[in-house]
């Protein structure tokens, strides 16, 4: 029997630039690799929320992109924290990272509203934040990727960060870490993009979702030809910021 | 008096700077720049058909080149920056090659390609009499932020612009009211019919996302590319359809080739000579890297230059894996962006194999072949090792190399070894 596994993909009409699809891509092939069939489904502003998700994941946008999903985000943010609390693993970057915080606070002193599943809130800036990144986690190992953001981010009692910083800022500009964890959230400012060359990461998302719906323990070992993962992770991390 | 010192100072560097073998392009530019910054406007100011702007995303060096080309067949001297060298010192090292002594260009129009955030700064000093914008896509963001701020640069450059402004109306940031509501120049408009939409993914349609803009269209002043036959294109202007068999390959390089016409018919206006202007337009080749074809050993390599996901993806939709050995060559230094993000833009399913990867990054570009289960003969960083082994194990077969900039560049210089490459730098 084929088991199925369904992603869903938040706001890829407007939530969706520097190469967040390759988290998406990642996913799915790692679980094709795997045997499973994977059930792809998009959720864009006005949609029916999908009532079985396995996995959600969703990624950056220009600041129109944000505005534009402001009010529906609000309008499934309850659906959202449920699932989170029931532990469904989501990854969120950049622009929906912050969303999924309380606020966004722009420099002109607007307040976009988060839903709050992340106990985080971002001040936008005048610091450009960008470049290559590299953090450490002790629970996924090194994470590299690129970032690009003027949002500082801080974190309150509830969120744990997802790693330190070893190159680049991270949330902020001084306090040397970077993204945030609740339960199987994950948010985080890395593109790159984050799954294809941490797939450490990926793998914690898929093998959660397998556990929560087939309630099995193991994830099975992935036999590539010719896995080029390590030698990209390499030369990324020894590249100037 | 200043300008002839000016001019001195700069040939001088210049022909210094070539002695030792550099290109000489950036270093004159940048001590004149800093001693004399009103040189450029001096240089351009008197030119009776005015200083004509190029700018957007993709396509500037190629339509740069047809541009040059069609305003020449009109028996105008053009004066230009063909190294595509996009930046303003760029422009200064062209004016030196070009000027006399006493510092005067003989020329009657100048045509300028400039990346965005470059003509917003050169309008401070040169105001444009027409400007030509191709596209606004994803490209190198961190240089310039973000798209909508790209397009917020093409449309200071458009307000500034004096005759007439030339707009793809298929490009949905300057198709939209807000780009044209306030341009005091007169607006011309090309794009393609509606059959032949659906071979140009914008970023926009990239997931789904279709948003055609709605575009007041005068026909009058509007070129439509219809079809796209191979190498044979059908434009429509002034109710009217031409056919025209042409040298260069890709539908984007068609689609630009709509908007050279219609700048060209903006610029000459009656005086234009219909029949030179379409034949000028069949003769124009590739510009260096931009689908250029080196023979060696009496095969073909082509060089495309790939720099954001649009351009990659026009690229291979245009450009048939069949019967080609195909290499990619990715760089990551500051001219080709340093994030990686946006080979995961691109679909590489129409590729069925990949010979070589190469680059710096080239570990990162076979990471997101083995996503699309494309399989890869050989990674090799080093380039001039990769493109040794590449050429040798494909003496028979046509080559295509795909590469960022800076690749490009030093596989173009690398290639002299095998074949004929015109030197431009």
């Amino acid at each position: 029997m084929t088991r199925r596994i369904t992603i869903l993909q938040l706001y890829p009409r407007d939530m969706n630039i520097y190469g967040d699809w390759g988290n998406t891509l990642t996913l799915k092939r790692r679980l094709e690799w795997r045997g499973y069939e994977v059930n792809l489904l998009e959720y864009n502003p006005g949609d029916t929320f999908p009532s079985d998700v396995d996995i959600i994941v969703g990624g950056g946008g220009q600041d129109s992109g944000q505005a534009r999903i402001g009010d529906d985000l609000l309008a499934i943010g309850p659906t959202l924290k449920r699932l989170a609390d029931e532990g469904v693993p989501m990854l969120v970057i950049c622009g929906l990272y912050q969303q999924f915080g309380h606020f966004f606070k722009t420099k002109d002193g607007e307040i976009i509203q988060g839903i709050g599943i992340l106990d985080v809130e971002t001040y936008g800036s005048d610091t450009r934040m960008i470049g290559n990144i590299v953090t450490r986690s002790d629970e996924f190992g090194d994470i590299v990727g690129y970032e690009n953001h003027s949002g500082q981010t801080v974190l309150g009692p509830d969120a744990a960060p997802l790693a330190r910083v070893v190159l680049g800022a991270g949330n902020n500009d001084r306090d040397g870490h970077e993204g945030a964890r609740y339960r199987n959230v994950i948010g985080t400012y890395l593109h790159g993009s984050l799954l294809p060359k941490n797939p450490a990461i990926a793998d914690f998302l898929i093998s959660t979702a397998i556990k929560r719906k087939f309630d099995s323990d193991t994830l099975e070992l992935l036999d590539i030809t010719h896995d080029y993962t390590e030698d990209a992770r390499q030369v990324a991390m020894k590249r100037p910021r | 008096m200043r300008h002839q010192v000016s001019t001195a100072i700069g040939k001088g560097i210049q022909s210094v700077a070539r002695l030792r073998g550099g290109g000489g392009s950036a270093l004159p530019g940048l001590v004149i720049e800093k001693i004399d910054p009103e040189f450029v406007s001096r240089s351009l100011s008197a030119l009776p058909y005015g200083v004509i702007l190029v700018s957007g995303t993709n396509g500037k060096t190629t339509t740069t080149k047809m541009v040059v080309s069609l305003l020449e067949s009109q028996g105008l001297r053009v004066f230009t920056n063909r190294t595509g060298s996009n930046f303003i010192r760029g422009v200064v090292a062209a004016l030196l090659g070009e000027v006399d002594t006493r510092g005067r260009l003989a020329a009657d129009v100048a045509v300028l390609e400039l990346d965005e955030a470059h003509a917003v700064q050169f309008i401070k000093r040169v105001t444009p009499h027409y400007s030509l914008f191709l596209n606004v896509m994803r490209d190198q963001l961190d240089r310039f932020g973000e798209i909508d701020h790209t397009a917020d640069l093409l449309h200071t450059v458009a307000r500034a612009t004096t005759d007439s402004v030339v707009i793809n109306r298929d490009d949905p940031r300057l198709a939209a009211t807000q780009f044209r509501d306030d341009i005091s120049a007169r607006i011309s408009t090309y794009g393609v019919s509606d059959e032949l939409m659906a071979q140009f993914p914008s970023d926009d349609s990239m997931r789904g996302n279709s948003t055609k803009a709605d575009v007041i269209v005068v026909r009058e002043d509007d070129v439509e590319l219809q079809r796209v036959n191979g190498a044979s294109i059908s434009l429509a202007y002034a109710e009217k359809s031409h056919e025209v068999m042409m040298k260069l390959k890709g539908v984007y390089n068609m689609q630009n080739a709509a908007g050279a016409v219609a700048l060209t018919r903006a610029v000459l206006g009656e005086k234009l000579d219909e029949a030179a202007m379409l034949s000028a337009l069949a003769q124009v080749t590739p510009a260096f890297g931009r689908g250029e074809e080196i023979i060696i050993n009496g095969t073909t390599c082509e060089l495309v230059l790939v720099k954001n996901p649009a351009g990659f993806r026009l690229s291979l939709m245009s450009f048939d894996a069949q019967d080609h050995a195909t290499m990619i060559a990715i760089n990551d230094d500051y001219a080709d962006g340093r994030d990686m993000s946006w080979l995961w833009d691109v679909d590489f399913d129409s590729l069925t194999a990949v010979a070589m990867v190469s680059g710096i990054r080239g570990f990162d570009m076979a990471l997101r072949l083995q996503y699309d289960n494309v399989p890869v003969d050989a990674v090799e960083t080093d380039l001039a090792t990769a493109l040794n082994h590449f050429l040798s194990a494909h003496t028979s077969d046509s080559k295509r190399i795909f590469c960022t900039y800076t690749a490009m560049l030093a596989i173009r210089k690398l290639l002299r070894q095998y074949g004929k490459v015109d030197q431009v730098l």
